[in-house]
């Protein structure tokens, strides 16, 4: 699906220049949810701005990020323009910024429906229901005329969900999806996040600093620092048996409460990898 | 039990909110709230966005008055003191704020933010005593005393909060309420810092008031622990005996949503069960 | 051009051009205006009838009005006249202003209040109050100082009270207050400071504002009376000989152009260095 082959993404700075990302290579397949872990200051961000073509102008890269063969980085804004969207749907952090604070939530949802797609503008607006529905929203025929500032932070998260999902895109990236918000509301979103994988069969990334969330909700992790990739592999393998330093500090790092379950499950994972 | 070196009993704040067409309602934002934090003990206040936590804390501050109840710092009733006499209990209590980079003043320098509280002092200690005494504080934190001169851009977000730190501890307070004081923090950082506020207390004797939304972080370092809701404290009692044993469903919620490494490894036996209804 | 676009891409931070160039206008204006005061090609306010009306070149520099006066010399003494009531105007305004503006942010009673009060000033065109300030005062410096100055006050208030404000919400104020330190005193250690490049970069704007509104006031005979010489003035006589001698209207019509186009920039590229959302962005 998503081949991101020895990216490296470089700032020019006064005597050189700053690298933010520094040769990675990662994969993501259809239906498959890939987890991004790092500090501030990781990349992981960076990385995630050049999969949807958003990267400053003044960032110079090199390698490819390939999108079903198609290299994104040697695109033309106009291609990129109907990637994003229609390839791939991108979840903020900060759903009141990544909002039209003047659009209710049903036109926002609708307005890319009816551009990309060309439909009418009441099977937009049913599409739009459809689509509150499927992210669970509370009472979605009152919610689809609300604005962004009637809604909660949850609610406003699952409105820009629903916006990535109008484009049918193949590919949600959620860059810090739930760090806004509570931790209850956090489940509920990371457990849609989750349905959108099982049942709709998108691939997901998933970018968090936050290995409990990585944990719960991702297939395959890669743990970043200082702009490299230090760890790549299955989620569970990879935070049950870190081979990299950096991970096994950050775990280390962890809450004892969050680091928990590891040391219960641990002796059962490790006898049936033996 | 010795006796408690604050003592919150029946706090209640109202706020009133201009709703649609002009109309005054009363948000109770916090709502009889009582709670005793024994001297040199760590209390954390655990609860959601909008619970009243934050509220809670500028009160015991005072930083804001209360609708109702009483706030008492080693047996002063806040509220009842006159303002030259609240004026002078100040140096007994201080606060260490959320955010590393709003919290600093980023045109004074590091050693003329740590002094400020000084300000608190009658005989506040001037040129080479004062300088010895943010330089004695700087260290305590754990920053080269050269650090006074440098100003707080250079410094990390770690680091800003070490300094926010030590300005809170140079008028030697008996209270500190930290308001999601590591919440802004990367993880290595934040265990750092909140090893930092443990060895204070057990040096210094500092008691702690520590308002989070982390169960990780309470459990890390309370040694009793209050659950908030809607503006009230729903469960109340040590760190084992809440988190190990909740009573109310709120904090088995609570509990329930806080992302743990003891998921790994059920997310594929869900997936390769039934897929949950839509 | 693209050697330009390399060097800023490669060094230059935002706002170097129009600072640079703003930098030099205004300095180049100030240097004129100072010089006047010790020597002038000619003196600006000595008549010479016989040589009235002279083009440039012919008699000094930028020749002679219609009463044989030095033109060049009186665009020099009218930069310093200018100036002085520019900058006496905007102290007037930047500092009642700035007073107004950040003891509205500090106390919620006194936001009402000022707030209304700058409403009813901004409501005052300057030229009108000018008039009526004239018929109370006669014309003269003090009355186009009071009007213009009086006119600032709620520009400088509003910049001042909304920059305040959001320095008021900082985590830094909280932990100032719990120092137990005042409002008052909280103002002057937190509050101006972390707000100084507004002000300055608002007096830099508004120094060019009132430049134009003297010369728009002395155009009217509001200004200075003569035979002080201002450039305001020097337009207004020169409508006359409009065809006979069009450097007279040229001359003081590009220094006034001249003046607010270089305070104008230095405003904007002083805006993008201070800003420091757009200092973060380079």
């Amino acid at each position: 699906m998503l081949a991101i082959r020895n990216l490296s993404i470089a700032f020019p700075r006064p005597g050189g220049e700053a690298r933010v990302v520094d040769d990675v290579s990662v994969e993501v397949g259809r239906g498959e949810s890939l987890g991004i872990v790092g500090e501030s200051g990781s990349g992981k961000s960076m990385l995630s701005l050049a999969t949807i073509g958003l990267l400053p102008k003044s960032a110079r890269t090199s390698g490819e990020i390939l999108l079903e063969g198609k290299n994104i980085l040697t695109m033309g804004e106009r291609e990129l323009c109907s990637l994003r969207g229609r390839r791939i749907g991108m979840i903020f952090q900060e759903p009141m910024t990544a909002l039209n604070p003047a659009m209710t939530a049903g036109e926002q949802i609708a307005e890319g429906i009816r551009l990309h797609r060309g439909t009418g503008r009441a099977e937009a607006r049913a599409e739009s229901l459809r689509l509150l529905d499927r992210v669970r929203i509370p009472d979605p025929a009152r919610r689809i005329d609300s604005y962004p500032h009637e809604m909660s932070g949850g609610q406003r998260q699952r409105v820009g969900i629903a916006i990535a999902l109008a484009l049918k895109p193949d590919l949600l990236i959620a860059d810090e999806p739930t760090t806004a918000l509570d931790v209850t509301v956090q489940k509920d979103i990371l457990d849609i996040l989750d349905e959108l994988v099982a049942d709709l069969g998108l691939s997901l990334i998933l970018i968090s600093h936050d290995l409990g969330v990585i944990a719960r909700s991702t297939d395959r992790t890669l743990v970043m620092c200082r702009g490299r990739a230090v760890e790549a592999g299955p989620t569970e393998s990879v935070l049950r048996r870190p081979s990299a330093p950096y991970t096994r500090d950050l775990i280390a790092a962890l809450p004892r409460r969050a680091r928990a379950g590891l040391g219960e499950e641990a002796p059962l994972a490790a006898g049936g990898a033996r | 039990m010795t006796a408690p070196l604050l003592s919150i009993d029946n706090l209640r704040r109202d706020y009133a909110l201009r709703g649609a067409g002009g109309t005054i309602r009363s948000l109770r934002a916090v709502d009889g709230v009582s709670l005793d934090v024994a001297p040199g003990s760590i209390f954390a206040v655990v609860g959601e966005s909008g619970c009243g936590k934050s509220t809670l804390a500028r009160i015991v501050m005072a930083l804001d008055r209360p609708t109702g109840g009483t706030v008492r710092l080693g047996g002063d009733d806040l509220f009842a003191l006159s303002p030259k006499a609240l004026a002078r209990k100040r140096r007994d209590f201080q606060m260490v704020f959320q955010d590393p980079y709003g919290s600093l003043n980023p045109r004074h320098s590091v050693g003329r933010i740590v002094a400020e509280p000084l300000h608190l002092l009658d005989d506040a200690p001037r040129g080479r005593d004062r300088a010895a005494l943010v330089a004695r504080a700087l260290e305590d934190v754990g920053l080269p005393a050269q650090a006074a001169e440098r100003y707080p851009h250079e410094f990390s977000g770690g680091q800003r909060q070490r300094i926010a730190i030590a300005r809170a501890l140079i008028t030697n307070p008996k209270l500190v309420v930290a308001d999601e004081a590591v919440s802004a923090l990367d993880l290595s950082i934040q265990a750092q810092i909140l090893r930092l506020i443990l060895s204070l207390r057990d040096r210094h004797g500092l008691t702690v008031l520590f308002i989070t939304h982390n169960i990780g972080v309470v459990d890390e370092i309370a040694d009793r622990v209050g659950v908030m809701q809607a503006g009230r404290l729903v469960e109340t009692g040590t760190v084992r005996e809440v988190l190990d044993h909740p009573r109310e469903d709120y904090t088995r919620t609570l509990l329930a949503a806080e992302p743990t490494l003891a998921v790994l490894g059920q997310r594929r036996r869900r997936a390769s069960g039934a897929a949950p209804g839509m | 051009m693209t050697a330009l676009a390399l060097k800023m891409r490669r060094g230059w931070r935002p706002g170097s051009v129009p600072l640079l160039v703003g930098g030099i206008l205004t300095a180049l204006l100030i240097a004129i205006a100072l010089t006047s005061l010790v020597w002038t090609p000619a003196d600006p306010t000595r008549m010479r009838i016989l040589q009235k009306l002279k083009g440039p070149l012919v008699s000094g520099l930028l020749g002679t009005d219609q009463l044989g006066r030095d033109v060049a010399s009186m665009l020099m003494r009218g930069a310093f006249n200018s100036l002085t009531t520019a900058f006496a105007a905007v102290a007037v305004g930047a500092v009642l202003g700035t007073l107004a503006g950040v003891a509205a942010a500090a106390n919620h009673t006194l936001d009402a209040v000022l707030m209304r009060i700058c409403d009813a000033l901004f409501a005052l065109p300057p030229i009108l109050s000018a008039i009526m300030l004239g018929a109370l005062l006669g014309p003269g410096a003090l009355t186009a100082i009071v009007a213009i100055g009086f006119f600032m006050i709620p520009v400088f208030a509003r910049v001042t009270r909304g920059a305040a404000m959001q320095i008021w919400a900082r985590e830094y104020i909280m932990a100032a207050r719990m120092a137990g330190k005042g409002t008052a005193r909280i103002t002057l250690e937190h509050v101006l400071p972390n707000i100084s490049a507004q002000v300055i970069v608002q007096v830099t704007i508004q120094l060019a504002m009132a430049i134009l509104t003297e010369a728009g006031l002395s155009f009217l005979g509001l200004g200075l009376p003569p035979p002080a010489p201002t450039w305001g003035r020097m337009l207004a006589e020169s409508q006359t000989y409009l065809l006979q001698a069009p450097h007279l209207a040229l001359a003081p019509g590009l220094a006034i152009a001249a003046a607010v186009l270089g305070l104008n920039l230095l405003g904007d590229g002083l805006a993008a260095r201070l800003d420091p959302r757009r200092r973060q962005a380079s």
